[in-house]
């Protein structure tokens, strides 16, 4: 099977509160980018922890490589925090300001205990995300938000993981910046797997091969992303396309090369 | 004659120029949009519109409000100016409204203030039909329940919307918007921007909306001004400026709208 991660049948409820996940399945195919769309409150944020191995479904199971993931298994989770890596939304918070590039790109090379040439790893990983290897000793404060994400990216992806989280991980940014920031998550979608959680059907429907649309913890459509926006089945997906502000009709091509 | 004449607008911080010279007029009954991205100044010139930049900056040029200069007025005039002249909805409504007090008070006392400007007499009763009145027209539900509620306990959209009646209130003959639903869900962005253009049209308010969103902006003004680094780059009808850009950064950001635009197909 080439399932990399699958939720099966998971629900979720806080400490007290509603269920904020209720029977969700979905599975990270190789090679397959996939999008979580999703409002406020519809629990893409918390698939993103169970998929993170921070936390435990109440019911129903977080599959990883068909095997039960298992958060007290470290051999399991060593192996699972190499092959599943994350990219967060805002690139102010996600970087440590008091570390150089060099030690926040590396960091999960150390934490996996991977050997080797770390330094090369580490300009291979920045230089494939568009920045320069000669950047190693400058802190997180020399850096535009656009720069930091591809820093964070460079960190997701310097231990060659088989999937990358990303939360949100454009919606921080400007419009010109986020365009380019959306082309290198398409290059990196070439070479592993992209799971894309947004509220941002547009950045969504240019990344993802897959969408998988949440509302209040349940899934109400999934499938593959152009067929589901060209013919929405459920009435929710519908109501969020609609919603969605749309360029005036006079545009349209005015600006195309 | 202009609602609003900006000219030679500068905002400057620690001797650096943050808005650099920016000059537009806004007549009566028109809807302008300001668009940029972060560090364009858009704000900054929202802000020294209403004479309200935070210490340490300082302003310089004009800006003219229904004919009362701004720029190097006394705190006393510009309380006077905002309110009657203009008033604004912000981004983020927590920042607008008193956490501790329940919304519908915090809308009765911008009413009162008005009325009390005005020289018009009012009583409790009137306050509170005021309110419920204001209420209905942001299409507020349930009026009784949120207008004893305090601001944790509604929802964003429902936030926004107090804040918006709040303006309402002022009976302003400008509106500024500065980024009014950027921190909404797109389904509660739909219906707050609805409600802005209803108001606006019911009111014959003018309209100032500050956004990076060039379809949000396209939807609700006639004209736009394109900001970057503090300068403006282009400016004119939202047709002109969308579908023949004349500054390259300005076609930098319609492709880049597009591109995500396409992406969705046939709207």
């Amino acid at each position: 099977m080439s399932d990399i991660l699958r939720l099966d049948h998971v629900s979720y409820a806080y400490p007290g509160g509603r269920p904020v996940l209720r029977d969700v399945s979905l599975a990270v195919t190789a090679g397959r980018s996939i999008g979580l769309v999703g409002q406020s409150g519809s629990g893409k944020s918390t698939i993103l922890k169970l998929l993170l191995g921070l936390m435990r479904p109440q019911t129903g199971d977080v599959l990883f490589d068909g095997a039960r993931l298992d958060l007290s298994d470290r051999q399991m989770m060593r192996t699972y925090r190499k092959s599943v890596q994350a990219v967060f939304q805002d690139p102010y918070a996600s970087l440590d300001p008091r570390q150089k590039v060099q030690a926040i790109v590396s960091e999960p090379l150390r934490a996996l205990g991977i050997g080797g040439d770390r330094r090369a790893m580490v300009v291979a990983a920045l230089r494939s995300v568009g920045l320069d290897g000669d950047i190693l000793d400058r802190y997180p404060a020399a850096f535009s938000g656009g720069q930091r994400q591809r820093i964070a990216i460079a960190r997701a992806i310097v231990a060659g993981p088989r999937v990358v989280l990303a939360d949100e991980a454009v919606s921080a940014l400007d419009l010109t910046t986020k365009v380019r920031v959306v082309d290198l998550f398409r290059d990196l979608a070439r070479k592993t797997t992209l799971l894309f959680v947004s509220h941002d059907l547009g950045v969504v429907a240019s990344l993802c091969d897959e969408i998988v649309i949440l509302e209040g913890g349940r899934i109400v459509e999934t499938g593959p992303t152009r067929a589901v926006l060209a013919a929405p089945a459920h009435a929710y997906t519908q109501q969020l396309l609609a919603s969605v502000p749309r360029l005036p009709d006079f545009l349209a091509g005015a600006s195309s090369p | 004659m202009s609602l609003l004449k900006v000219r030679d607008l500068s905002v400057a911080a620690r001797g650096r120029n943050l808005v650099d010279s920016v000059s537009f007029t806004l007549d009566a009954g028109e809807r302008l949009g300001i668009i940029g991205e972060s560090g364009s100044g858009k704000s900054l010139t929202a802000t020294a519109i209403i004479g309200l930049l935070p210490p340490g900056l300082s302003a310089t040029g004009s800006v003219l409000l229904d004919g009362h200069e701004v720029i190097g007025a006394r705190e006393g005039e510009l309380t006077a100016l905002r309110g009657a002249v203009a008033a604004t909805v912000f981004q983020d409504p927590l920042t607008a409204l008193d956490p501790l007090m329940r919304v519908g008070r915090q809308i009765g006392e911008v009413w009162e203030r008005t009325e009390r400007r005005a020289g018009r007499p009012h009583g409790k009763g009137d306050t509170r039909a005021a309110v419920f009145s204001l209420m209905d027209e942001v299409s507020l539900p349930e009026p009784e329940r949120i207008a004893g509620a305090f601001p944790h306990e509604i929802s964003g959209g429902q936030r926004q919307r107090v804040a918006i009646a709040m303006a309402l209130a002022c009976r302003p003959k400008l509106l500024i918007a500065d980024e009014p639903t950027t921190a909404l869900d797109v389904t509660t962005q739909k219906e707050t921007l609805a409600l802005l253009a209803r108001l606006v049209a019911d009111h014959g308010m003018t309209l100032l909306f500050i956004s990076h969103d060039l379809p949000v902006v396209a939807g609700i003004v006639d004209r736009v001004v394109v900001m970057r680094t503090g300068v403006v780059v282009e400016e004119g009808p939202v047709r002109q400026v969308f579908a023949t850009p004349t500054h390259a950064y300005t076609r930098e950001l319609l492709v880049a709208a597009e591109r995500f635009d396409r992406a969705l197909g046939a709207a």
